[in-house]
């Protein structure tokens, strides 16, 4: 880790410029979300109705909305409820998937079962999916959740099965077979450590996907119930007021966009810094 | 014990090709080979890609199971063994790899590397009885205690391959397969690498199973030498029968493809 630290300090290498943009992006995104926590500019379900859609700068940084909220305070708890949902259904995907996944790399009989367990997901609609589980769990968190989660489940097991495979055919495999490891053991000592800069990446990566698909869901009214306020359910009533009011849709429009980029900017910089064959390119 | 350390008789590995349609076709990799190594030698079994050396080498590790013959160390049939038997077994032998980039987990500290194989023994020392053993094991090869903390990237391909042999030393083995343990490096350090071999072989009564497409090397480093070609062992003999007055032509192709630097009067001093 020590070695990683002091080359990074080492100039520019492939990937510097994602990796400081979208890790500028993603720290300011994670630092207001935690901030909302402690200090909004108002309370972000407060209502002054006679303060209704007000332009940015005449009340309050953003404006208000059409019940007279705050927006920047709406906006910025909102990024706190956009990024526990997508963390928490990114962990769900990532833990199961991987699991999934490096099962799938060390066993052949489990490896056709979990992949055609796969095929059969990435089948479904993930949006529709979301719509049926919303009826069966009705709408709030753990809908999203799962709902994001579970279609994020195949994208770990592909991406971990494949890295694993390539771990397995290493001859430092081999060397921990001949010391008498097996199969669990050399998983866990040799084949995880080794994948996991693969899979970091795909969690920055899936990070956005989540982000997007969560205000997806709660533009459709199947994420966090009100008042707590969502980026997505920001936009559908923004719609109403599109003529009047535009800042109500171009504020989370543009905080979903920023947020977005930088996690998959993170996730590129981060691919051109820890993938090995771009690695030895330099 | 009597007898050679390890006796391979009329091993023999089939291969199953699955064609289109369902039809199987089955490739004969290694053919009714067999082969003795006495304890405290070197032989060395060298071929062209493709011969069956590595199939060999796979199935004296107990990596790959014969389709039939027997493979005896110090006189036990390895695959007859129940697989408590053959754990116990494997400490007795361990292996030399030939890429030295590819065979040392890129996460794990030279120290974590060496004393894997450790796992074997029952009473794998801890603490610091096994740091003072992976020190001595690294000392061994030529290497600084310090690099036991170190990581594979480190260090050179030749250091790498001494990081190899200390892993492959750390359980005393009576055996150590070599396999193409040198192909991989520069012709100085190939040199460095089996001068080690040597002295490892002198000081601690080593025994190795050494496997090349190199003949070169066998010149340098093998007491018997074992001549393999599809499959088969063409022609066994001492380095100096095979290598001086050659009966295969199959052996005399391969001494003809061996390019020489005339003059560098390396060659034939162990004569």
């Amino acid at each position: 880790m020590t070695a990683r630290a002091v080359k990074l300090r080492r100039g520019w290498r492939p990937g510097s410029v994602p990796l400081l943009v979208g890790g500028i992006l993603t720290a300011l995104l994670v630092g207001i979300a935690l901030t909302s926590l402690v200090w909004t500019p108002a309370d972000p379900a407060r209502m002054r109705i006679l303060q209704k859609l007000k332009a940015p700068l005449v009340s309050g940084l953003l404006g208000t909305d059409q019940l007279g909220r705050d927006v920047a305070s709406m906006l910025m708890r909102g990024a706190f409820n956009s990024l526990t949902t997508a963390f928490a259904a990114v962990g769900l995907g990532a833990v199961l998937g991987t699991l999934a996944g490096v099962a799938a790399a060390a066993n052949h009989t489990l490896d056709a079962v979990l992949m055609r367990i796969c095929d059969a997901l990435f089948a479904l609609p993930p949006i529709l999916s979301a719509i049926m589980l919303g009826a069966l769990l009705g709408p709030g968190a753990l809908t999203a959740i799962v709902a994001i989660g579970v279609f994020m489940i195949p994208v770990f097991a592909r991406v971990s099965r494949g890295a694993a495979m390539q771990i397995w055919a290493r001859d430092y495999i081999m060397a921990a077979r001949m010391a008498g490891k097996g199969t669990a053991r050399i998983t866990l000592e040799h084949v995880l450590p080794n994948i996991s800069a693969q899979v970091i990446v795909q969690v920055t990566i899936q990070l956005a996907m989540a982000i997007l698909t969560e205000a997806g869901l709660s533009f459709l009214g199947l994420g966090l119930p009100p008042p707590a306020p969502t980026w997505g359910r920001m936009l559908a009533e923004a719609q109403t007021y599109l003529l009047q009011a535009p800042h109500l849709a171009l504020a989370p429009g543009l905080a979903i966009a920023a947020a977005v980029l930088g996690l998959n900017l993170l996730g590129d910089g981060l691919a051109a810094r820890l993938d090995p064959r771009r690695r030895q390119a330099t | 014990m009597t007898g050679p350390l390890l006796a391979i008789e009329n091993l023999t590995r089939d291969y199953v090709l699955r064609a289109k349609g369902g039809a199987t076709r089955s490739l004969r990799a290694v053919d009714g080979v067999s082969l003795a190594v006495e304890a405290g030698s070197i032989f060395a079994v060298v071929g062209e890609s493709g011969c069956g050396k590595s199939t060999l080498a796979r199935i004296v590790m107990a990596l790959d199971r014969p389709t039939g013959g027997t493979v005896r160390l110090g006189g036990d049939d390895l695959f007859a063994l129940s697989p408590k038997a053959l754990a116990r077994k494997r400490r007795d032998v361990q292996m030399v790899f030939q890429d030295p980039y590819g065979s040392l987990n890129p996460r794990h500290s030279v120290g974590r590397i060496v004393a894997e194989p450790l796992h074997l023994l029952d009473d794998a020392p801890k603490g610091r009885d096994r740091t003072a053993l992976v020190v001595r094991a690294l000392e061994d090869v030529g290497l600084p205690a310090h690099a036991a903390e170190r990581y594979p990237h480190e260090f050179s391909g030749g250091q790498r391959q001494r990081i190899a042999i200390a892993r492959a030393l750390i359980t005393n083995p009576k055996l150590v397969v070599a396999d193409e343990a040198v192909s991989a490096l520069d012709l100085s350090i190939q040199a460095q690498i089996l001068r080690l071999i040597l002295s490892l072989r002198d000081r601690h009564g080593l025994t190795v199973l050494f496997i090349t497409h190199n003949i070169g090397v066998v010149d340098e480093i093998a007491d018997r030498v074992g001549v393999m070609q599809a499959g088969r062992l063409v022609e066994t003999g001492t380095v100096r029968e095979v290598l001086d007055h050659p009966r295969e032509d199959y052996t005399r192709t391969l001494l003809a493809a061996e390019p020489t630097l005339a003059g560098l009067g390396q060659r034939r001093r162990r004569a």
